[in-house]
């Protein structure tokens, strides 16, 4: 085990804890900088798609994993995002402007949702925002004149000035880049006071009012970053697959998003980007496996759903801190060998309400 | 006169008919709610099974519709205990929101399952009712039997369940156990067995909605879509009332029927969730719950 | 004017009168001391002042404002803290972040300044550390500082709470039967706290508390309630003396007895 000697208040919030650490996540740049020479377009598409996807991830988690606010309905912002830029570089907006329009949009509409959905939590937060996302769905449907309704809409690959990200090669440079600003301005929030009001409404909402947090302003805050952070990954999205319409903003996708922080681990950066890319390339292992399914198994489309909410059922009776949250307690395993007891983690017995609250 | 009455009696009736079929789906929410605090978003995909079920023991078995019916109302309702024992009992105590999630994973499996089995499959599939194709004709008004047997079908299920939680001993266990597990436990009441009970009886309800809403959608594996329309009506009944819970289906039920006759295009599959936000807005307790406060 | 105030407070919970039109009155500086039996509206009486009940009758005054109908987080940033009787901890932080939320109302910094962690946000995570640190030091949390709040004993993280509120560097604080769940040792720490509370930090303290010998030693004065209605007030040997309060504990027999 590692102790730290804290000289300094900086130490304790610093970006990296140890010396170590900033060296490891050098490393990690450099080797994510090389990538693309290593890899085929096939792989690149994929590592797009998980950058693409982290972002909004990271933005439900920031809502979802620190606030403690469920919303079934974040598809609805990765709409927003999408169609904003859409619209906007249709009608010759660069690319540069209607990133962060697409963002601010979906903010603002966040707000507009965030403003009412406080006087409702846990369950009754989730199903609003179900419903949120199917009335959003429905507008894109029926505003034609706007977005085109089933028809959807064809964009261009995003270009900064001389600049076109159209491959996948180039592609990845940017979403690696807008990823990287999306981290850090996310741990940034998290070590300063907004980040531990966040922490303090998802641990007691009671204690964080005592406290001076005025839940109005950062839940609705909450919401806000999130639908930013989000509405920025729609409008890569958008580029990057270069055709939208409604359909692809189901249920099933503000469910996904969902799974992704819940399998990567609940209140963890690390864990948006674990979980967002098991989500993402577990369509890819089971493909790469089904050659060794029996016949009447391999042939399913369902399959793919199916092993989905399998997984979904197994992370959460058995690995209930996600995938961080195995990392953690392997690094823990290693750092107190062979000290180390199995009892350690286990679930403490746990028996029924006593009362309704 | 009378073919704008008939349209108008047409809609309110297939509205009625069709709350019917979200206050079931609704009930069988409020009914594990009230028990175990858990929200089954998989409802709707169990209500499905119900409705595959039936055609299976119709179709394949070649069963009369009745014995059908009762089978496979059995039978979900031993799917109900499996899944409470196997995937809910686990979760005692863990946070709801992970409780929901795996509800919500339990739903996307047997979506996914349904369209891997031989014989279901992706395909869209019917049987034949009793009721089907038939009508009833007072005066000049025609009335399908159809949605008639739904309104009559439902009605008697929510009596026989009213009094089995008004007059039976084990119906009083349950909602003992519903306010307060600890004291139900003292008072010599197995609370892992009213549990047990509570998710057979809302699937067996689950099943039952699915057989009568068959006939009208037909059989296939996106059913369960419907089911989400049966949140807003638990949420406009208020979570924790069965009366409420029906109430709301019919209400959601009739405005959305409504919307699809009088209003244009788009406004009846939106219908039930504007509903349910200016529900949640103006009165989040909806039309029977009671607004609890934490105490500190 | 006084310092603190409370006049006719009523609430009424179904039909049940919580309070029935309590009155009383706080000077700066000293500890005012609520008992009474279970039941009898002592913590409702916090709860009204913190904001989590609205009250139906009666005004609440803190140095002069009134602040019977203000959102309850803005009692926290006019200066009032609080503890609770059941623990409200952030029970996944360390107790070092959940001192540092008691430095919240003083933060200055905007969300812009904080998602690029500018030069100013750093100097009030410094300045905000520094602040913990002193309390930390005042209760002898230094050995916990970096744990998780939720693995802690039930008397350490009672006095986390107490530190949070410190903290906050409030001007009036509210107790709610801090010793309840404490060992001897522990209670005795408590009411050297108290007093070091009162006479280093000056702060203000309402104590709502069951263990008697801890109220005689720390106030000023106090009030004694029963059934929601204020039955006694003045010197912690009159209101302990008063033949209506040793009634209410004890009952008629106990209190034959007891004379």
């Amino acid at each position: 085990m590692r102790f730290i000697m804290k000289l300094e208040y900086d130490q304790d919030f610093r970006l990296f804890r140890y010396r170590s650490t900033f060296f490891w996540y050098l490393a990690l740049l450099a080797a994510s900088l090389i990538v693309p020479a290593l890899l085929d377009n096939y792989f690149i598409s994929l590592l797009n798609f998980i950058a693409i996807y982290s972002i909004a991830s990271i933005g439900m988690m920031l809502l979802t994993g620190y606030t403690g606010q469920i919303s079934l309905g974040h598809a609805a912002f990765l709409a927003i995002g999408s169609y904003t830029s859409a619209v906007l570089t249709t009608k010759g907006w660069p690319f540069l402007a209607a990133l962060p329009l697409s963002g601010i949009f979906a903010a603002l509409v966040g707000i507009v949702i965030g403003l009412p959905a406080l006087r409702l939590s846990g369950l009754y937060l989730a199903i609003a925002t179900m419903g949120f996302a199917f009335i959003v769905d429905e507008i894109l449907v029926r505003w034609e004149s706007l977005t085109r309704g089933n028809l959807g809409i064809y964009l261009s690959p995003p270009s900064i000035g001389p600049l076109t990200f159209g491959s996948e090669k180039s592609f990845y440079y940017l979403g690696l880049a807008i990823l990287i600003l999306t981290l850090l301005a996310a741990k940034n929030i998290l070590r300063s006071p907004t980040g531990r009001a966040f922490i303090a409404i998802r641990d007691s909402e009671v204690a964080a009012q005592t406290m001076g947090v005025s839940l109005a302003k950062y839940k609705t805050m909450a919401f806000a970053l999130s639908a930013f952070f989000t509405g920025i990954a729609g409008s890569l999205y958008a580029h990057k697959v270069t055709f939208i319409n409604p359909e692809s903003y189901t249920l099933l996708v503000s469910i996904e998003l969902l799974v992704m922080i819940i399998i990567g681990g609940l209140g963890s950066l690390h864990g948006a980007i674990y979980g967002t890319a098991f989500v993402i390339l577990l369509p890819q292992m089971i493909i790469l496996t089904k050659d060794y399914l029996p016949g009447f198994l391999r042939d399913q489309t369902g399959l793919e759903a199916g092993l989905y909410g399998l997984m979904i059922i197994l992370f959460i009776l058995f690995e209930p801190l996600g995938l961080y949250g195995r990392w953690l307690k392997t690094k823990f395993y290693f750092e107190t060998f062979p000290l180390y007891k199995k009892e350690t983690f286990k679930k403490e017995k746990k028996f029924y309400k006593a009362e309704r609250h | 006169m009378v073919p704008f009455l008939n349209e108008l009696l047409q809609t309110l009736l297939s509205g009625i008919a069709t709350g019917c079929i979200y206050g079931l789906v609704a009930l069988g929410f409020v009914l594990i709610y009230k028990a175990t605090e858990v929200v089954n978003f998989a409802q709707g995909e169990l209500m499905m099974l119900g409705a595959f079920f039936a055609f299976s023991f119709i179709t394949f078995l070649k069963l009369p519709y009745w014995t059908s019916f009762l089978f496979t109302v059995l039978l979900m309702g031993c799917l109900g205990m499996l899944l409470e024992r196997v995937v809910l009992r686990p979760l005692i105590g863990e946070p709801v929101f992970a409780i929901v999630m795996v509800t919500i994973g339990v739903g996307i499996f047997c979506r996914s399952a349904v369209s891997m089995i031989p014989g279901w499959g992706t395909d869209t599939l019917g049987f034949r009712t009793p009721f089907g194709e038939k009508f009833f004709r007072p005066g000049e008004l025609v009335i399908s039997w159809e949605h008639l047997a739904i309104i009559i079908l439902t009605t008697t299920l929510i009596f026989c369940l009213y009094c089995f939680f008004r007059f039976t001993r084990l119906g009083v266990a349950m909602r003992a156990t519903s306010q307060n597990q600890l004291a139900a436990a003292y008072m010599g009441i197995s609370v892992r067995r009213v549990f047990s009970l509570t998710w057979i009886i809302s699937a067996a309800v689950a099943a039952f909605a699915g057989i009568l809403l068959a006939p009208i959608t037909f059989v296939h594996m996106n059913m369960g879509f419907i089911g989400l329309k049966a949140f807003p009506a638990a949420v406009l009944g208020g979570f924790g009332s069965i009366p409420g819970a029906i109430i709301g289906g019919l209400i959601i039920g009739i405005t959305e029927n409504f919307a699809g006759v009088y209003l244009p295009i788009g406004w009846k599959d939106v219908a039930a969730y504007i509903i349910l936000i200016l529900v949640l807005m103006i009165r989040p307790e909806g039309l029977f719950g009671i607004q609890e406060k934490k105490k500190v | 004017m006084s310092f603190f105030r409370t006049e006719n407070l009523s609430i009424s919970f179904g039909g049940l009168k919580a309070l029935n039109r309590v009155s009383f009155e706080i000077s700066q500086g000293e500890v005012f001391g609520i008992i009474g039996p279970n039941g009898g509206g002592k913590s409702t009486i916090l709860n009204c002042i913190s904001r989590f009940y609205d009250l139906q009758e009666g005004e609440i005054f803190f140095q002069n404002q009134e602040i019977s109908r203000i959102g309850p987080h803005r009692v926290a940033s006019l200066g009032i803290a609080r503890t609770f009787q059941n623990i409200e901890l952030f029970k996944n932080m360390t107790v070092m972040d959940n001192l540092l939320l008691g430095r919240h109302r003083h933060r200055k910094p905007g969300l812009f300044q904080e998602v690029i962690f500018s030069s100013g946000v750093r100097k009030q995570e410094r300045k905000s550390r520094e602040k913990a640190e002193e309390m930390i030091d005042f209760l002898d949390l230094q050995a916990y500082r970096d744990l998780r709040v939720a693995g802690l004993s039930y008397g350490l993280q009672k006095i986390v709470e107490l530190g949070r509120a410190l903290t906050m560097e409030p001007r009036l604080l509210l107790l709610d039967e801090p010793s309840s769940g404490m060992n001897m040792e522990e209670a005795e720490d408590l009411s050297f706290w108290i007093m070091d509370i009162k006479e280093e930090l000056g702060i203000t303290i309402i104590l709502v508390e069951h263990n008697m010998s801890l109220i005689s030693e720390v106030s000023d004065r106090v009030l004694g309630l029963n059934f929601g209605e204020g039955i006694a007030q003045g010197s912690p040997q009159e209101v302990m003396g008063n033949p209506e309060m040793i009634k209410a504990y004890l009952g008629e027999e106990g209190a034959a007895i007891k004379r």
